[in-house]
């Protein structure tokens, strides 16, 4: 089963939930921080890395040579990464995506693959399990390819949980896509609704079923609970807005270790999931 | 010689448009005479990435030997220069203005990009 932690918003604690719900899990779990751009979560589960590989995406290079700038490349090219500038052929592949059109309709096979690095890809054990994360290449715009592959190390059968990206553009949508449930992160403020109501539109267009934990629960105003009520959306779990889950946040500590009730309140949360995720499931 | 000109318009009177990927118009201008075709340029405005690129390319394929315009960023000035344009930043003003400023030689030619790329 495969449980993606998303929000919206940034900040209102994807990783507090996924890390302590992959702790408090005890073993067998999976934990995968595909929040590539800034990951963190390795910062509370202390993992061990045993593993790390640069990845790379494909990126066209045209031999020179062979091109007879016929702008077929040129013209497939949905993100302009070759230009035909006169007679010179320019090639910016930064903004490439990987389709491979062009090296499909280049009639003169003047066109190759190389790779652009994107980041590395972290593999290890933590205390719950498997850890699994990405870390993108500073200066690198493209997390998808990344987050992909992240994605390829879970393994089927196993409890694996997604920190997702904030946001709902296509990083969040790489990390949730897929996935059995989508676990949604919010705070009862103005900015949390907004951004959690796209996410949710998102979400429903992926078809995925999902439930909401409401984090700082205590402050704000009502709206996020009209909301769910209106949405018919489930409220799994709430974080009140505490100091002590403020300090432990702040040294690196999991609440479930320095605050060991809300272990069970973790594994309530993952009973619930399962149980939503199962009716889904039965009704489709 | 062809001058391209940013446009938000279709004619000479039009004001300079700063952008220059996503400029609504492109007038290519012949100095001699003062004669111009426009080069609708809207697909760009609506362009995912590489508006500038794809300009750049645009202008490249028009003959014009100038471009003057008010930002440049990295790509498009990299594709320009690859196609051996001359680019002229900063510029403001009518279309005729503009060119009227460039036969004068009142304006400055750029070394680089005025403006970081964006994402």
């Amino acid at each position: 089963m495969i449980i993606s932690v998303a929000s919206g918003k940034g900040g209102t604690g994807k990783t507090t939930v996924a890390t302590n719900l992959a702790v408090s899990m005890g073993t067998g779990v999976q934990l995968l921080d595909c929040d590539v751009e800034e990951p963190n979560a390795h910062l509370f589960v202390s993992p061990v890395m045993e593993q790390s590989e640069t990845v790379f995406t494909a990126v066209p290079e045209i031999d020179k040579d062979k091109c007879t700038l016929c702008r077929k490349c040129s013209d497939i090219c949905r993100f302009n990464v070759i230009a035909i500038a006169g007679k010179i052929i320019l090639t910016f592949p930064e903004l490439c995506h990987s389709c491979g059109g062009c090296i499909a309709v280049c009639p003169e096979g003047a066109i190759t693959e190389i790779g652009r690095d994107l980041g590395l890809l972290e593999q290890g054990v933590f205390s719950a399990g498997d850890f699994v994360h990405g870390r993108l290449r500073i200066g690198e715009a493209m997390s998808p390819p990344l987050i992909k592959k992240v994605r390829e190390r879970i393994k089927p059968g196993k409890i694996s949980i997604i920190d997702a990206p904030p946001g709902t553009s296509c990083p969040v949508i790489t990390a949730m896509k897929g996935t059995d449930f989508v676990l949604m992160v919010t705070e009862p403020t103005p900015f949390g609704l907004h951004d959690l109501k796209l996410a949710v539109e998102a979400v429903k267009l992926l078809g995925i079923p999902h439930g909401l934990v409401i984090n700082r629960s205590d402050m704000g105003n009502d709206d996020v609970w009209q909301y769910a009520r209106t949405e018919n959306l489930p409220i799994l779990m709430e974080i009140p807005f505490d100091r002590a889950i403020a300090e432990a946040y702040s040294r690196g500590h999991l609440m479930v270790e320095s605050m060991p009730a809300w272990k069970g309140k973790f594994q309530e949360l993952f009973s619930r999931i399962e149980t939503l995720s199962k009716a889904w499931e039965n009704r489709n | 010689m062809k001058v391209a000109v940013t446009s938000k318009g279709k004619d000479l009177d039009s004001e300079v448009d700063p952008r220059f990927g996503r400029a609504a118009y492109i007038l290519i201008v012949e100095t001699e005479d003062d004669t111009f075709k426009v080069m609708d340029n809207s697909e760009n405005v609506n362009a995912f990435k590489g508006a500038g690129i794809q300009a750049a390319a645009s202008v490249g394929d028009s003959g014009a030997e100038v471009l003057l315009t008010g930002y440049c960023g990295p790509n498009a000035y990299k594709t320009l220069n690859a196609a051996g344009i001359r680019v002229a930043n900063d510029v403001s003003g009518t279309v005729s203005e503009a060119v009227i400023a460039f036969k004068s030689g009142r304006v400055a030619f750029a070394e680089e990009a005025n403006v970081d790329g964006h994402w």
